[in-house]
């Protein structure tokens, strides 16, 4: 278990961090988000122990990273914001050298690299000087650095940035595959990956966590959770929003667009519980409207962002 | 366990930066330079064959000065390099010392001035030809030389882990050498007698890179002259701990 402890970092006067705590369970991968600036970066250089905190700690599988820093970093990978890499090494000459940082004798590190090297997509550029890779590469040849001695607790500073789709996905999978056995801490700012593969987020603005929830759980605090959006085949307007509006389980309807084929609405439900599709639907129907498509909302994720962390 | 653990590490760091090296053009200008550097000084300057002796004092009294510019140029780059890469946070966050990763780097630097220095000995071949030196003067030069090159080195390896600037770094090593080469030079030495009481000239003088270098290279190997060298690189290398325990976060 990564456990973080009232962490706290001061800049001179300014806190970076201020009183953080949370923790990550094996089997979790716990996404961290916030805005530019917000101090994720500074708590997980604290959590792997590049920079010491002002005050509280971060144990990790048990071990204090203030106390016992050498056995809290054994037993965790981590990838550095924009992935650090010696340019002058070539992609197995830098994972050699890991493999040695970490204890492997000779024949256990060329299994490990070769594993490695295939699991992480590299075996093209595997003798290629890092400094004529591209930045994807790079970011790939340094997460390859840190799952290779199959850390059980993980810490990625925003992992999948600069990859492609392609790569984004597979490494997306990467990380949910191994997340069975291991504690993953992953910052990013693409909220699609946070539904994708966390179980938990943790939302922290200007040092100070202000949510730390499932993401199915954030976007219910979503204006838009729960809403219903149809699109119906050109109609008179006011009479399909005045329809709606008579229905005494929605609040609200609204035209969203309009086109010569269809009218997108959104209503909203004046109570979240009682589901409202059904009764559109067949209201709609009775009027002679004609619905081509029905959704309902889940909440935006990126609105709830932007509402807590404004 | 733990030392065991330590010398791997050592090794580990000391073959990657010794690599690194010998894989960039740096280490071939260097010991371009530093051959030629040598070669201009001892028999232009110096006039070695004409001195008409078979002995190296022509040659040797000039690494200091040599070294008080090369060096520098050495070290500045073993850890302003890896703060500029951001590799830092990956050697720090690897499960090792500081003193792990200070020390590989170090020793790996100080091999590699080894290296250099053993480049010269065509010169003791040539000199072996023409007369019949003393060698193990020679020898013992060669290690004086060699721990000189190791102080230095520590001064340097300090200064470069102070700062993010490579050009900081090599001026403030050049000055702080430059100081430790001087305090032993006579007119420092002798403008101190007279009003200075005489442990104070003594000390200023024991201070001195140069007192000691020139003891060896007479060969004579003092065990006080190695235990001068050592202990400065210690404490040189203590610092430099001392620095980026303390300098983590930029
Ligand atoms: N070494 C430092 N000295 C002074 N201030 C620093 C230092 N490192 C970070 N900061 C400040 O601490 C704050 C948090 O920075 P941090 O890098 O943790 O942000 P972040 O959440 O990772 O942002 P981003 O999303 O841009 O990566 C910022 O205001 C930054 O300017
Ligand atoms: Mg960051």
């Amino acid at each position: 278990m990564i456990e973080v402890k009232n962490i706290t970092k001061d800049f001179g006067k300014m806190k970076a961090v201020d009183n953080v705590s949370f923790s990550v369970e094996k089997g979790e991968i716990l996404g961290f988000l916030g805005p530019n600036g917000a101090g994720k970066s500074t708590t997980m250089r604290m959590i792997t122990g590049f920079i010491p905190p002002t005050a509280g700690t971060a144990v990790i599988g048990g071990y204090d990273i203030t106390e016992d820093s050498i056995s809290a970093r054994k037993k965790m990978g981590y990838l550095p914001e924009n992935a650090p890499v010696y340019p002058d090494m070539t992609v197995h000459g830098y994972l050699d050298f890991c493999a040695q940082i970490r204890g492997y004798g000779p024949a256990d590190r060329k299994r490990k690299i070769h594993e490695t090297i295939e699991r992480c997509f590299l075996t093209r550029v595997e003798y290629q000087n890092i400094s004529t890779l591209s930045k994807g590469y790079r970011q790939r040849v340094c997460f390859a650095q840190s799952i290779l001695h199959d850390p059980e607790y993980l810490i990625f500073d925003e992992p999948t940035d600069g990859l492609d789709p392609n790569q984004k996905h597979e490494v997306r999978l990467m990380i949910r595959e191994m997340s069975e056995k291991k504690a993953i801490l992953l910052s990013t700012h693409i909220l699609d990956e946070v539904e994708s593969v966390c179980t938990r987020a943790v939302i922290i603005a200007n040092g100070c966590i202000v949510a730390d929830d499932t993401p199915d759980n954030l976007k219910t605090r979503s204006s838009v959770h729960g809403a219903v959006c149809i699109a119906v085949a050109t109609a008179d307007e006011q009479a399909l929003i005045s329809v709606l509006r008579e229905l005494d389980c929605v609040k609200q309807a609204e035209v969203l667009e309009k086109d010569e084929k269809q009218i997108h609405v959104r209503i909203y439900p004046k109570e979240l519980k009682i589901p409202i599709a059904d009764r559109i639907m067949i209201a709609l129907r009775e009027k002679d409207f004609k619905i081509e498509s029905l959704f309902v909302e889940q909440g935006r994720l990126d609105e709830v962002f932007r509402k807590i962390t404004l | 366990m733990r030392i065991q653990d330590s010398i791997a590490n050592i090794k580990a760091i000391f073959k990657r930066e010794l690599f690194s090296y010998f894989g960039s053009p740096v280490a071939y200008v260097f010991i371009i330079i530093f051959l030629l550097l040598l070669g201009f000084f001892t028999f232009n300057i110096g006039m070695f064959f004409e001195s008409n002796q078979a002995d190296f004092r022509g040659f040797f009294d000039w690494h200091p000065w040599v070294y008080i510019f090369l060096i520098p140029a050495v070290a500045m780059r073993l850890w302003a390099e890896d703060r500029r890469l951001g590799t830092i946070e990956l050697l720090l966050t690897f499960p090792i010392t500081v003193a792990d990763a200070i020390l590989g780097k170090f020793l790996a630097a100080w091999c590699f001035l080894g290296i250099c220095l053993m480049l010269t000995f065509p010169l003791v071949f040539t000199v072996m030809y023409l007369g019949n030196p003393d060698l193990g003067v020679a020898f013992c030069a060669y290690v004086g030389s060699f721990l000189l090159a190791g102080a230095f080195l520590s001064v340097g390896i300090m200064t470069s882990s102070a700062t993010r600037s490579q050009v900081i770094s090599f001026i403030l090593s050049v000055v702080l050498c430059l100081f430790l080469i001087l305090s032993g030079y006579p007119p420092v030495l002798d403008s101190l007698y007279g009003w200075a009481p005489a442990w104070l000239v003594n000390l200023v003088s024991q201070l001195s890179f140069l007192t000691h270098f020139q003891s060896i290279t007479r060969g004579v190997l003092d065990a006080r002259d190695i235990l001068y060298y050592a202990s400065v690189m210690v404490f040189f290398l203590f610092v430099t701990g001392v620095i980026i325990q303390n300098r983590r976060t930029s």
